[in-house]
């Protein structure tokens, strides 16, 4: 390396302006940044993992139970917005690619289609906690299961006591399943404005590939959430 | 390249605000985490002592609470175990000196990410306020202990501390997995990315692999504690029955229906007993960094610390059943929790064989750090022997909720890991600050905290094992409690000398940070990282060098180098790598 380009001269010039003081090159930026989120992934599945064990428990005590509620949750509507999210996974990886080989035209139209199809399942989502709030299936005070029968048992009636710990279930999964989504869209607006200013590159564009990740790492936990929360014991 | 060097040197910010309170500097931030730990423990040790003289003077009036009915000392106990459990026994080891040093000692200019690191500070700073927010609410701190058992934790009409008090202590708990998340992912990237030329896995001071295991602990209980202590929460304000059954409280009907508190047991627990070992293994780390390097030895079986590290953490989270052995469980899944219990006796064994292997027949540097080291591995011993006892479901059925299993903790989990601090900072205070600590007040401390903690903590066995129950307020009311009163006079004796002995420990430490004599780079003569650069180190840890490691971290007395000690980046010596 030629002194006349280091004494003098702010480092910064010798390497790619994203590259942060404390790393030594791009690559272990790059590694950092990637093992990072997904260390952080093993942490969401600790978490998401701590949500499943108590519905697992409540399934198996209360199956019946759960089941009638299960029932009274639209499955069109949890599918619809399944089909939604696996379409977003796609605009996601398009994004990605588009970001590696340098097509920024393509890169800004999959973030915004991505950041539609998430605000379409937020949409969705909420036209079926609408629905079960106007059916007072809302867990608390005015909430109210009576009568319903229990799939595939017309002379049996569901305990709404069991069938509530199904609807909270439903509502704690689901919401905070939705607040990750509402973080995801927090974070494909930012990604949105960087690609707008044409700050990635095929070299530098981390923040694409981290950010996909977590999108369809939410992606996967909707798809648990869906059969475990509609698709239980249905019978037409 | 030397100029090249020169040039990427990088200076720190110079604003105050930037370098001394929102700083990014992993240094800064690990000083930060500590004198937040140092400021908890003593609100902790306060609490402790209030409770120790209620315990001998059950209608005395207190300083600062004045009267002590039972829900006050329910809550007493309650926030000392809360603040000390995640404030200073998951604080400073991690955060504190594992901030500092890790990656200083693999040879990184800072944490992988410093932002964040910042954060997570800030973060555990705020979870503080909001739990000592708790003492000066409506109806006070909260009283169902630290682990929190529902229905006591989940119902608000349960008793005074359980209104605001609770909320304040469960949303106090989720902002603290919040920040210790943040900061487990960050010390595990770092420990995997950031390491310098030559430091591999295998040459990692143990100190790095104890932050290191104890960062994937962290990452993997605190998600479940996250997500236990939000249904928790949903319970209280928003009428859901995750955790509580159909109860009557106070002559009222809950609207509840349908819970289960053993589903709150499971999952606290599943977080609780990787906890232990998240306060512990630290010290486990510093105790073998500092024993070896005192003894002037090699540490005896390296990659067998290693790998019973490892083997602690796997099995720490396949045992959190064994906190339940009275809460109702199949004797098949007991006999299973039991087994896997003692199974974590194998690696501590081999922990500390290979610590009195590496001081044996050494020529030991008796100095305060080395003092606490040994020290750590007595309380390790004394504290782990006892958990064999707990962990099978026939002693526990007669041990569980007696003082028994206060002294088991309290020495394993507590002390041990306090002393794993104290040898912590009077090791690295040098390098930290610039300046030595005080040789004989050390001594001084050492003696009387260890005398003094053993006059505490041991009565408490044969307190237990005579049937003396923790978490009541008063023992002079029963008659078989009453002739036991004579070991709670001892041990608040004992602890009003060991608190006041801690003083000793404090004027020390700031006295020496301002007036002690100055450090030179490596007052130990040990091995690893930290003792090549300057005292205190510069704002990219090695003054724009990046290190290059040619040795294990421990190689004392080797044949034929010209000093008792080879530093990790001097030439390679044979028997290097391991």
């Amino acid at each position: 390396m030629p002194d006349s380009t280091v004494i003098g001269l702010h480092h910064e010039d010798e390497h790619h302006p994203e590259l942060l003081h404390h790393f030594a090159d791009a690559q272990q930026q790059r590694d950092s940044a990637s093992l990072g989120m997904w260390v952080f992934l093993a942490t969401e599945v600790m978490f998401f993992g701590g949500l499943f064990c108590a519905y697992l428990v409540y399934r198996h005590w209360y199956f019946p139970d759960f089941a009638a509620a299960s029932k009274s949750i639209d499955a069109t509507l949890g599918a619809t917005n399944t089909a939604v999210l696996i379409c977003s996974s796609l605009t996601v990886v398009l994004a990605v690619w588009a970001a590696q080989t340098a097509r920024r035209t393509l890169l800004i139209v999959s973030l915004i289609l991505t950041m539609l199809l998430g605000m379409a399942f937020l949409g969705i989502k909420g036209i079926e906690y609408r629905e079960k709030f106007v059916e007072h299936h809302v867990p608390g005070a005015s909430f109210s299961f009576d009568k319903v029968q229990v799939p595939g048992h017309p002379d049996q009636y569901a305990n709404p006591h069991h069938a509530q710990i199904f609807f909270s279930l439903y509502f704690v999964m689901t919401g905070l399943h939705a607040l990750h989504m509402i973080i995801g869209l927090g974070i494909f607006l930012w990604l949105l404005i960087m690609a707008w200013k044409g700050r990635f590159t095929p070299e530098w564009h981390t923040p694409v590939e981290i950010g996909g990740l977590y999108w369809h790492f939410v992606d996967i936990v909707w798809i648990y959430l869906f059969p475990l929360l509609y698709l239980i014991d249905r019978h037409p | 390249m030397a100029t090249s060097a020169t040039a990427h040197a990088h200076a720190g910010p110079q604003g105050f605000i930037r370098k001394y309170i929102f700083s990014l500097d992993h240094k800064v931030i690990g000083i930060q985490y500590f004198f937040l730990a140092l400021t908890a423990v003593f609100v902790g040790m306060f609490l402790s002592l209030l409770m120790r003289i209620h315990l001998i003077a059950p209608l005395a009036s207190l300083p600062l609470v004045g009267e002590i009915k039972p829900e006050t000392y329910l809550s007493l106990l309650t926030m000392h175990g809360t603040i000390m459990v995640f404030f200073v026994l998951t604080t400073a080891p991690q955060g504190g000196f594992g901030n500092y040093f890790l990656p200083i000692q693999i040879g990184a200019p800072d944490m992988a990410f410093p932002v964040l690191n910042m954060l997570s500070f800030w973060t555990t700073f705020v979870g503080f306020v909001v739990i000592i927010a708790a003492f000066f609410v409506q109806g006070g701190a909260p009283l169902h202990g630290w682990t929190g058992y529902p229905p006591l934790s989940a119902v608000q009409s349960a008793g005074p501390g359980e209104g605001l008090g609770a909320d304040l202590w469960i949303t106090s708990i989720a902002i603290f997995c919040l920040a210790s998340l943040m900061g487990a992912l960050n010390f595990l990237t770092t420990t995997l990315d950031m390491r310098a030329k030559g430091m591999t896995m295998m040459r990692m001071p143990l100190t790095v692999w104890s932050w290191f295991i104890t960062a994937i602990l962290g990452l993997l209980a605190f998600g479940v504690l996250l997500s236990a202590g939000i249904l928790l929460l949903m319970d209280r304000n928003l009428g859901t029955s995750f955790y509580v059954p159909q109860i009557i409280v106070n002559g009222q009907i809950m609207l509840h229906k349908g819970g289960s508190p053993l589903l709150w047991q499971h999952l606290f627990w599943f977080f609780g007993h990787p906890e232990v070992y998240i306060a512990i293994l630290p010290g486990m780390g510093v105790t073998s960094q500092i024993l070896s390097t005192f003894s002037r030895k090699p540490i005896f079986g390296y990659k067998a610390m290693v790998y019973a590290m490892l083997a602690i953490g796997f099995f720490g989270f396949m045992v959190w059943g064994h906190h339940m052995f009275m809460s109702g469980m199949s004797p098949y899944s007991a006999f299973a929790f039991s087994l896997l219990t003692m199974c974590i006796g194998v690696p501590s064994a081999i922990k500390t064989f290979n610590w009195l292997g590496t001081m044996y027949k050494a020529r030991i540097r008796f100095q305060t750090p080395m003092l606490y080291a040994i020290g750590f591995v007595s309380l390790f011993v004394s504290g782990g022997l006892s958990g064999p006892f707990l962990a099978q479901p026939v002693l526990d059925i007669q041990l569980h909720d007696t003082y028994f299993v206060v002294g088991h903790f309290h020495l394993i989990m507590g002390v041990a890991a306090i002393f794993g601090m104290f040898a912590a900072t009077y090791y690295w205070f040098p390098k930290m600050f610039g300046r030595m600590m005080n040789e004989s007040w050390g001594r001084i401390h050492f003696f009387i905290t260890l005398i003094g903690t053993y006059a505490i903590f041991m009565p408490m066995h044969y307190l237990g094992m005579a049937g003396g129950t923790r978490r009541y307020s008063q023992y002079t009311e029963v008659a078989y409690l009453q002739k036991l009163m004579p070991i709670h006079q001892f041990m608040t004796y004992a602890a009003i000398i060991t608190i006041a002995a801690q003083f000793i420990f404090v004027i020390n430490l700031f006295w020496s940070m301002f007036k002690g004599p100055k450090a030179s780079d490596n007052p130990w003569e040990a091995t690893t990282l930290e003792w090549i650069t300057a005292t205190p180190p510069p704002h990219d840890n090695f003054g724009g060098v990046t290190p290059v490691v040619h040795n294990g971290p421990y190689e004392y007395g080797v044949p034929g180098a010209a000093r008792d000690f080879v530093m990790q980046t001097d030439p390679p010596v044979a028997s290097s790598g391991h």
